[in-house]
């Protein structure tokens, strides 16, 4: 990122991306000692927690594989439930990963180095916990891997390529795939750092994992050019995938014939919705981690501003969508339609309704105000909410509309039980305890491309 | 047994091999007069032929045959192909009619119960009570063993103990017979046989839901009780008076058949007859009324009155109820004029609720109305007339004086269906024996001395009639499960009757009274499943317009106030079917309720009292209280409060102990049928499980109705009622044009909703059953289902009823979005379902429109125990949990017809051949199904009706399963 540094500016619109005037070795030594320092005990009360919480969920789906899916609380009418609704609301939450490292390095927001590893990451995790809903919410788990085309002699066929189910079996494990790529490729300089601190410390097993984990790294020029190509070519592998893997995901629902799925404003407001929800999730991270962390100077105001900015933005997207589709089902005068929108707002599940639409279009419109999109305790809230709306907003989609579709004797209504509850607090366990184990053993943040939009370029390059 | 009629010698467990004292335990059950034997070292000869047969049975214990040796097995039964089921003729009697059967035995093993063609009163259809019954023959808590005071024993030791006491009885002064009411020739015999043995016991015959008003009604009218018969097929303008002549006041599907038949238009020329229907609470029949009339049972004497004297009927000596004012005049007065209009081709009809009196004015109109000799004809009773009410009051006053020293009680669990101020239970403690034949383990087996299994009707042999007198035999199809005898048998061994057997008993009757050909009438009788020449004789008999006044005179004004009203449930009957768990989950059909009964009430009058849906009321009637939870039923009449039979059995086996309440412990000999009643909140809510929780079809076009009237000039009323843009498939579409295409067409004109075809479903496809807790969750299994909707105002809407099962589109949504293709289309337009390939995604659930799709949410044949598995039909196979599943129009049976023709030379399929198990059954003759290609089939000639239109076609779905418009037939009076 060298090539692209800029010059010093003290200008108020646009304020540095680092306080405090460290050098490079400053911030070196802020990352890495994170991963380097002995091991707080606030640490290990978190992991413990968040661990529980993943063995929680471990239990969950063991239970659930003994039992059926009987134990959650799906029926018919409401086939789909909690399962897909965590699925696409974790699919959402990694958006704001690929969507920092892609698209926002493709269109040079500088301001994305600070967070852009911890988002990534939060990518992954997030897929991880995804991809457990879909996997378990067949039937059968033991055939889940039939999803796969890959050889088998039971099933003895292709899959059936016309249902989005197989299409998002792609898309997601593209999305995993190219992510897990794309995070890993921007951590090898890092990993090179922390390996050659390890080095000079003597401490063996970090120098060995890491001297393996960095491919050899060692900072050349050659290095740097064969690296920054293959980021860009990443990076615009990924952008595209940030569009499409939500917009199939929302295939799901639009290319139903189920009133309340059957629209064909899903993909971009799915996307929206994603990205929306992702940067809440990177918000209520970052925002723990920068006072845990003491990243204050490095995860700056300027960094969570602009992240409320994009919230702001997606959030009107997502309002805008919303109105929409009342509109159009309105407008349309299809009587199924029309029912399923009018039962939205005003049925049996109308304060999931109005718990997304709170959440999702009144929350965000706090950030029009400098005031309030700059106080942490604010975002912090904002934040949570969101994530909250966002995924009553899969809930709401989901559940409404299979819950009264055509045929009225059909009708029923969806109450979760235990297991589906617990069950979604577990993946959280998971997501956190992946979260930690991240922070702890990986440098949080992309030293190098910090360092590459530092205000300054004095002092010394310690490790590169 | 013929041991060379074994499957394979398999050793069956390890513990076999290695002859473990478990195994050795085993064998003691197994054969315990020679066990003892085999564990002497000298007798290796007998153990060795304890084991030749041991094995020999192990290969027979999914295989058994009836234990009358007719004729020996090892000769083989002719035409017998093995794995093809055979069919048997057989009856199926309820409050002692018979209706013929024809029951499907897979290796002499019953699984699936259908009406006999050939039988008066079934033609080719059975009831829900009738196709359901065949579960309790596998019901693993049957009654199996004899009980001596609660201790197991056998039937040796019971038939030793008769032996002498018996003999000990003399004249038998304290010996008393409380049996179900029967028709049985047999039994009969032996009944009098017994009777002539002991001069001075009695027989009393006792039903909670039996027939005594009517048969009263027709002493009184008559002088002596014929038997009334309803010719529905004949008469243009029908009016009931609380009878549910559809529906449970039937013992028989023949009205529906009947009735059906005159609801059937094919034409615009086509006639329609005109249904007025009385009642209190709604049922199937007021569903299908052209104009219902809400009444408390109580009023419905007085609109009888009312309707007599708008008939000018004996106006001059009724001057009953002169004076009081009669509601609904109009309604009255408007029926009275269409059914003068319709003289010689109209038919009144009362309800067993409904006093004497009422039935014998019934008579009377009748008579007026000109019916006689062809809507409504009479035959001579086929048993004497002996109240049963009464009767058994007097046996349990005598029970309480301690003049009876035996009581033998032949079924019917009296503890628990005697009325409450009988007090039966507390009056059979001064009983010094008592005998109880039960198959259930039910609430009379704990309070009697001596307790023996009785054996299902599948399982021995017995005979009955149909109201008209024809007599049927029932032939077993399987040896007793449990060892079980008859009621003839065990009157039999109490009398020292000559046979012994029930075969014999049945046999040796029968041929007594036959000639020469007597061993040709008999093989002929049980092939044909009835006896010819066997039918009442027609009677003339002219009412008795005085007696008939002067019974009316005596009836009072109704009382005022809350009424109660008892009527046998949809599900357990009276009780008989407690049970049964496909009639606890067939849901009732009007309230659609499961696994419960409640007290029904209507709109207004809940309002009144502030009562909800779900609340628990005490409802307090002649002294005595029980507890029932509310339910809001829209069209119930105010002021007015119907309960249910059936339920909240203390003792009956693991499906119905503690299902639901006893209204039976309000129900008094006063209060038969209705009484005045007190409500109260006890406070607290109560969870009622329905299968459909929203009544109103919310405006769309599901089920189109409209007036006969109507229709004659729109004749195309139901195309129109959806109007869409072109429809365009998003993928190539399969070519329909060759072979055979299946479809299916359903009568919403003809179909009453009367659960038949969901219990024959469930029968034939092995559908599971859920339970009370999974259908509150919305996990109901059925493939079939009784969608009910109510039109109109809330207090007084119309039903209609419409059968869904897979529609089978063309177009199937479902497939487009099996990520395995799980499901697909079969060439013949079929949507088939690969269970092995279903991953359980749901994703075709969700898509579906009608939501025809059912999950094994949960593995719900998970601890069914072994003999409860033997009711499965082979020719399905069971679904695991996990799995995806839903009707395939019986693909099994279409896959049967198609090797058949391939068989019979590669000719097609003749219409007609292929019956699914639901159009099979239908009394209604409702659903139709065949080859849409053959232009000449009747479904293909259903589907070019103008009424013919298939629901949410505007999604492009091209259903196959598609409807014939509902038609009402309103008085223009009344409009």
């Amino acid at each position: 990122m060298a090539d692209v540094a800029i010059e010093p500016q003290h200008d108020p619109v646009n304020p540095p991306l680092v306080l405090g005037n460290p050098t490079y070795g400053d911030v070196t030594n802020t990352v890495s000692d994170i991963v380097e320092r002995k091991t707080p005990k606030k640490w290990f009360i978190a992991f413990g927690i968040s661990a529980s919480l993943t063995l929680l969920l471990g239990a969950m789906l063991g239970y659930l594989v003994l039992n059926g899916i009987g134990v959650w609380g799906n029926n018919s009418p409401v086939g789909w439930a909690w399962d897909i609704t965590n699925f696409v609301f974790w699919i959402g939450i990694g958006h704001a990963g690929t969507l920092i490292s892609a698209i926002l390095f493709l269109f040079r927001q500088k301001w994305r180095t600070s967070i852009n590893r911890a988002a990534e990451a939060m990518t992954l995790f997030a897929v991880a916990c995804a991809g457990i809903f879909p996997l378990f919410h067949v039937g059968r788990p033991w055939r889940a891997y039939w999803l796969f085309p890959v050889p088998n002699p039971e099933l003895s066929m292709w899959q059936n390529f016309r249902s989005p189910l197989l299409w998002d079996v792609f898309a997601v494990s593209t999305y995993a795939t190219v992510s897990a790529l794309f995070w890993y490729v921007g951590l090898v300089p890092d990993l090179a750092t922390i390996r050659d601190r390890a080095a000079a410390r003597g401490d063996k097993i970090r120098k060995y994992v890491f001297g393996v984990l960095s491919l050899g790294w060692r900072g050349s020029a050659k290095h740097w050019k064969h690296y920054e190509m293959a980021y860009l070519i990443l990076a615009g592998l990924s952008t595209p995938l940030v569009l499409s893997v939500h917009t199939i995901v929302s295939f799901d629902f639009a290319v139903s014939i189920i009133p309340g799925w059957h629209t064909t404003i899903f993909p971009p407001y799915f996307v929206a919705g994603a990205i929306f929800s992702g940067f809440a999730m990177v918000m209520t991270l970052m925002i723990i981690a920068r006072w845990a962390l003491n990243l204050e100077h490095l995860v700056t105001m300027k960094h969570l501003e602009n992240m409320n900015k994009v919230m702001l933005a997606t959030g009107l997207i997502v309002g805008y969508a919303y109105a929409t589709e009342m509109f159009i089902a309105w407008y349309g005068g299809n009587p199924y339609e029309r029912f399923a929108f009018a039962n939205r707002a005003l049925g049996p599940y109308a304060w999931a309704y109005w718990t997304m639409v709170s959440c999702n279009v009144l929350v965000p419109q706090l950030f029009w105000f400098k005031k309030l999109r700059t106080n942490i305790p604010v975002m912090f809230v904002c934040s949570l909410l969101i994530n909250v709306g966002m995924w009553f907003e899969r809930f709401v989609i989901i559940v409404t509309s299979l819950h009264r579709d055509f045929l009225p004797s059909s009708w029923g209504y969806f109450r979760p039980t235990i297991v589906d509850i617990l069950t979604f607090v577990g993946s959280f366990g998971l997501f956190l305890t992946l979260f930690l184990l991240f922070v702890r053993f990986l440098p949080m943040i992309a030293i190098s491309e910090v360092k590459g939009v530092m205000a300054t370029s004095k002092g010394s390059a310690a490790a590169h | 047994m013929n041991s060379n009629l074994t499957g394979k010698k398999y050793w069956r467990s390890l513990d076999e091999l290695a002859d473990s004292p478990s195994f050795r335990k085993w064998l003691h059950r197994e054969f315990p007069e020679n066990a003892s034997e085999l564990l002497d070292s000298k007798s290796r000869r007998t153990l060795l032929k304890l084991m030749a047969a041991s094995f020999g049975l192990a290969g027979l214990t999914s295989c058994r045959r009836p234990v009358e040796k007719i004729l020996p097995a090892s000769h083989g039964v002719e035409g017998y192909i093995p794995g093809k089921p055979m069919y048997y003729a057989s009856a199926f009697v309820m409050n002692g009619v018979a209706s013929g059967l024809l029951v499907e035995c897979h290796d002499g093993r019953p699984t699936k119960i259908e009406g006999n063609p050939k039988h008066p009163y079934s033609l080719g259809a059975a009831s829900a009570f009738a196709q359901a019954s065949l579960l309790d023959l596998y019901d693993p808590d049957r009654m199996q063993a004899v009980y001596q005071d609660g201790k197991k024993t056998d039937w040796e030791a019971f038939t030793r103990f008769a032996g002498s006491h018996f003999a000990s009885l003399g004249q038998g002064a304290g010996l008393r017979f409380l049996a179900q009411p029967s028709t049985s020739p047999s039994l009969e015999a032996v009944k009098k046989h017994a009777l002539a043995k002991f001069p001075q016991a009695k027989w009393i015959e006792y039903e909670p839901v039996n027939d005594d008003n009517q048969r009263q009604g027709a002493q009184i009218a008559f002088g002596q009780a014929y038997d009334t018969h309803y010719h529905f097929d004949k008469a243009d303008v029908v009016l009931s008076l609380d009878a549910d002549f559809l529906g449970l006041d039937s013992p028989t599907i023949l009205p529906i058949k009947q009735f059906s038949k005159r609801r059937r238009v094919e034409s615009t020329s086509a006639e329609m007859n005109r249904l007025y229907v009385v009642e209190s609470s709604y049922t199937i029949t007021g569903a299908m009324a052209d104009h219902r009339l809400r009444a408390r049972t109580a009023d419905v004497k007085e609109l009888a009155v009312e309707l007599a004297r708008e008939l000018g009927i004996a106006a001059a000596g009724l001057n009953v109820l002169q004076g009081t004012p009669v509601p609904h005049k109009k309604w009255i007065a408007a029926a009275a004029r269409d059914l003068q209009k319709h003289k010689g081709r109209a038919v009144v009809v009362a309800g067993p609720r409904q006093p004497a009196a009422v039935h014998a004015l019934v008579h009377l109109i009748n008579q007026a109305l000109g019916g006689v000799g062809e809507t409504v004809t009479y035959t001579q009773p086929v048993k004497p007339f002996q109240p049963q009410v009464a009767s058994l009051k007097e046996l349990t006053s005598e029970m309480a004086a301690g003049k009876v020293s035996t009581l033998v009680i032949l079924g019917g669990n009296p503890v628990y269906s005697a009325p409450a101020d009988l007090d039966f239970a507390a009056n059979l403690k001064k009983v010094g024996v008592s005998i109880y034949l039960s198959q259930q383990n039910d609430e009379t087996v704990a309070a009697v001395k001596w307790a023996l299994p009785e054996a299902h009707y599948l399982e021995t042999w017995s005979d009955a009639r149909a109201l008209d007198g024809t007599a049927t035999v029932q032939q077993p199809m399987i040896e007793p499960l449990f060892g079980g005898k008859s009621a003839a048998e065990v009157v039999a061994v109490i009398s020292g009757y000559k046979d012994q057997r029930a075969y014999d008993i049945v046999r040796n009757y029968w041929q007594r009274q036959w000639g020469a050909d007597r061993e040709k009438k008999w093989r002929y009788a049980l092939h044909e499943g009835f006896v010819e020449g066997t039918r009442s004789a027609e009677a003339k008999p002219s009412v008795n317009a005085a007696a008939v006044l002067a019974e009316l005179n005596n009836v009072k004004a109704p009382e005022q106030g809350l009424e109660v009203v008892f009527r046998p449930s949809a599900g357990a009957y009276d009780g008989r079917f407690s049970n049964n768990a496909w009639m606890q989950e067939a849901p009732e059909p009007i309230t659609k309720l499961v696994w419960d009964n409640a007290a029904l009430l209507s709109p207004a009058t809940a309002k009144s009292m502030n009562i909800e849906t779900g609340d628990l009321l005490i409802i307090q009637a002649q002294g005595r209280e029980v507890p029932m939870p509310a339910l809001i039923q829209p069209g119930h009449a105010d002021n007015c409060i119907t309960l249910s039979l059936g339920y909240g059995r203390t003792r009956c086996g693991r499906i119905g102990e503690g299902v639901g309440h006893n209204a039976g412990l309000i129900r008094t000999t006063g209060g038969f049928w209705y009484t005045t009643a007190n409500v109260r909140k006890q406070g607290g809510k109560y969870q009622l499980a329905t299968t459909q929780e929203h009544f109103s079809m919310e405006g769309r076009p599901l089920v189109r109705e409209a007036t006969l009237e109507h229709y004659k000039h729109h004749p195309e009323f139901a195309k129109h009622a959806v109007e869409h843009p072109p429809l365009f498939s998003l993928f190539q579409e399969q070519d329909y044009s060759k072979g055979n295409q299946w479809g299916m067409v359903i009568d919403l004109n003809t179909c009453i909703g009367c659960n038949a075809c969901i219990v024959a479903c469930q029968a034939e496809n092995n559908i599971p059953v859920v339970g009370k807790e999974q259908v509150i969750r919305g996990r109901e299994m059925h493939w079939i289902r009784l969608d009910r909707y109510y039109t109109g105002d809330i207090n007084d809407p119309q039903v209609v009823s419409q059968p869904i099962n897979c529609q089978q589109c063309e177009n199937a949504p479902c497939e487009a979005v099996c990520p395995v293709a799980a499901t697909v289309h079969s060439p013949e337009g079929l949507n088939d379902m690969a269970y092995n390939r279903c991953i359980g995604t749901r994703y075709c659930l969700n898509n579906c429109p009608y939501k025809v799709r059912r999950f094994n949410f949960l593995d719900y044949h998970k601890g069914l125990e072994e003999i409860r598995k033997m009711v499965h039909n082979p020719d399905v196979s069971v679904r695991m949990r996990g799995v995806m599943e839903k009707c395939n129009y019986c693909v099994q049976r279409i896959q049967e017809a198609k090797i058949a023709a391939k068989a019979d030379g590669r000719r097609p399929i003749r219409d007609g051949e292929v019956k699914t198990a639901c159009q099979q059954t239908c009394p209604a003759d409702a659903i139709v199904f065949g080859n849409i290609n053959d232009p000449e089939s009747r479904v293909a000639k259903l589907k070019k009706l103008e009424t013919n239109y298939g629901i949410l076609e505007e999604l492009n779905t091209k259903p196959r399963t598609t409807f014939t418009a509902k038609l009402r037939n309103p008085n223009p009076e009344l409009a």
